[in-house]
């Protein structure tokens, strides 16, 4: 384990100037606060004051290493201050809208391969959807949705899949695209029908492929869950905990949950690459 | 002898922003049944596009050009050759085995036939044992042999190869020279090989076709008096260095006004 001690490095470096500038950025209020009470603060009743705010402009790491802890751990998992509940609720939105992305995006990037007309005409509108801020159109979705009656897990897991769909066609397409012509000669040589050049040569071909976009695609579902939860939080979720925390300026919690988020994607992605090497392992494809 | 390929008067013209370009003007070829048969000249001289014009994968512009007796296409379709292109072209999530096998599935061969095929094939381009390795763990020769083995894996009786070996070293070239002479013995097909290499189109064929560039057209038919069995240093022999010269002559001329 060569990697162990620049890694710790590093992480002993964030944690040092997250300390730092939770320091800097929470003495006003504690100069001020000594000021209304007629006090005078010495440097290190200062930093002491910076690190134990109920409402620090930025908390400190253990302020929100013991919320985390308080809040999952000790808290029970049915509990709806529990952060196992709430990203429960945003993992089960975030499988959903991703596995309807990879769906779309397989589809559509199927389609693009084969029909010169999709190509022309459906891709720039799929670039185009990804310049649209995902914050001003989620409401509008999630409105559109509940009027309609359909389930609040649907409306996110739409949300997610509008993220999460893109990088799947992307990669999908440059996949299936991926035999050279030589190799699609060599179809032709074996009299091979469409799709039997898409089944054996195609679709396998892409699979490297494929799997760069999961990464990139479940992380954007995750994205896409939390920001749809802003306009549904009604239910929960850590877009509901991030929502709540700033309207109360709990930024301990708000932190927390943006942490319990981060961690979340991380373990998605982590999920992924042990599925990619595993099936590109079989494929014969890792060497 | 059974004229199997045969070209009358074939033009082939593609189409560019530059103008036309005349890949095949006015070839003339017959190829009888086993044969080996070479195409040699310089780039651009159209042996490649000829070759590709019997697979069907180029479309003459005129002239007539059959297979077996006919169309390329419809010799494609009946399954008449199998092609060789310059790299191995092996699927790289599939074994060796399941490569050969790429070809069989498709044309739908019983399960059972197959695994027979496949421990042919191996066994007539040496690759015994090697069926469950993938194609990363082989060397650029043995991948190419393995890529003949997936050509000859059903039952065509032409072979098209077009410059099998032009990537590998010259050792290992002789090598599968050598080896393709002994399969060729065995199998009885008819070979047509696109080379660059003067030696390697004397030492291998029955006939050598000797082409030139802007139009691409023949410009010597030689016969070779060689023996059909040929040991590597039949090279040294009076015989092929006059035949190897004969080419080399038919080159230059090719090249004559081009300088």
């Amino acid at each position: 384990m060569k990697s162990i001690l620049p890694i710790l490095t590093v992480v002993a470096a964030i944690f040092a100037i997250w300390y730092a500038f939770a320091v800097i950025l929470n003495a006003p209020w504690a100069y001020s606060k000594a000021e209304r009470a007629d006090k005078t603060l010495s440097f290190s009743e200062m930093v002491s004051d910076t690190m134990a705010q109920d409402k620090p402009l930025l908390p400190a790491p253990h302020q929100v290493a013991v919320e985390i802890w308080k809040t999952t751990a000790l808290k029970n998992v049915t509990s709806k201050r529990s952060l196992v509940y709430h990203g429960w609720i945003t993992l089960q939105a975030t499988a959903l809208g991703f596995a309807f992305g990879i769906g779309l995006g397989i589809i559509l990037a199927v389609a693009i391969v084969y029909s010169r007309v999709m190509d022309m005409s459906v891709m720039p509108w799929i670039i185009a959807s990804q310049t649209v801020p995902i914050l001003a159109i989620a409401p509008m979705i999630v409105v559109v949705l509940a009027a309609m009656q359909v389930d609040d897990i649907v409306a996110k897991g739409v949300i997610s899949m509008y993220l999460s769909f893109f990088p799947v066609v992307v990669g999908m397409v440059k996949g299936l695209r991926s035999p050279d012509t030589m190799l699609l000669d060599q179809m032709k040589t074996y009299s091979a029908s469409p799709s039997q050049a898409f089944w054996k040569l195609r679709l396998p071909a892409s699979a490297p492929y494929l799997f760069a976009s999961l990464k990139v695609g479940v992380a954007a579902s995750l994205i896409g869950a939390v920001v749809a939860e802003l306009s549904l939080s009604q239910n929960g979720g850590l877009g509901a905990r991030l929502l709540a925390g700033s309207y109360y300026g709990q930024t301990i919690q708000i932190w927390s949950a943006l942490l319990a988020a981060a961690t979340l994607a991380a373990l998605m992605v982590f999920a992924i690459s042990a599925i990619e090497k595993v099936t590109l392992r079989r494929m014969g494809m890792a060497q | 002898m059974t004229t199997v390929i045969q070209a009358n008067n074939l033009d082939l013209t593609y189409q560019t922003n530059d103008g036309p370009v005349h890949a095949l003007k006015g070839v003339d070829l017959d190829i009888n049944k086993g044969d080996f048969v070479s195409f040699i000249g310089p780039s651009g001289c159209g042996k490649t596009t000829f070759l590709r014009a019997i697979a069907d994968l180029e479309q003459p512009t005129g002239g007539t050009l059959t297979v077996n007796g006919m169309t390329p296409e419809q010799a494609r379709q009946s399954r008449a050759y199998g092609y060789v292109f310059q790299a191995a072209g092996l699927y790289p999530w599939r074994t060796i085995g399941d490569n050969i096998r790429l070809p069989l599935e498709i044309m739908g061969y019983p399960k059972s036939d197959m695994a027979q095929r496949v421990t042919e094939v191996l066994e007539l381009v040496h690759l015994e044992g090697f069926e469950k390795k993938f194609p990363w763990q082989l060397s650029g020769g043995m991948q190419q042999r393995a890529s003949i083995a997936r050509a000859l894996a059903f039952d065509a009786d032409i072979l098209l190869m077009d410059e099998p070996f032009g990537a590998l070293d010259e050792i290992v070239r002789d090598h599968l020279n050598e080896q393709l002479l002994e399969l060729w013995a065995r199998t009885n097909k008819t070979i047509g090989f696109v080379t660059h290499s003067i030696p390697e189109a004397v030492y291998l064929s029955t006939k050598i076709v000797v082409m030139s560039p802007r139009p691409g057209r023949i410009t010597d038919i030689i016969d070779s008096p060689l023996p059909k069995e040929r040991p590597l240093d039949i090279r040294d022999t009076p015989e092929f260095l006059e035949i190897a010269h004969r080419v080399r002559e038919g080159l230059r001329e090719g090249h004559a006004y081009d300088d």
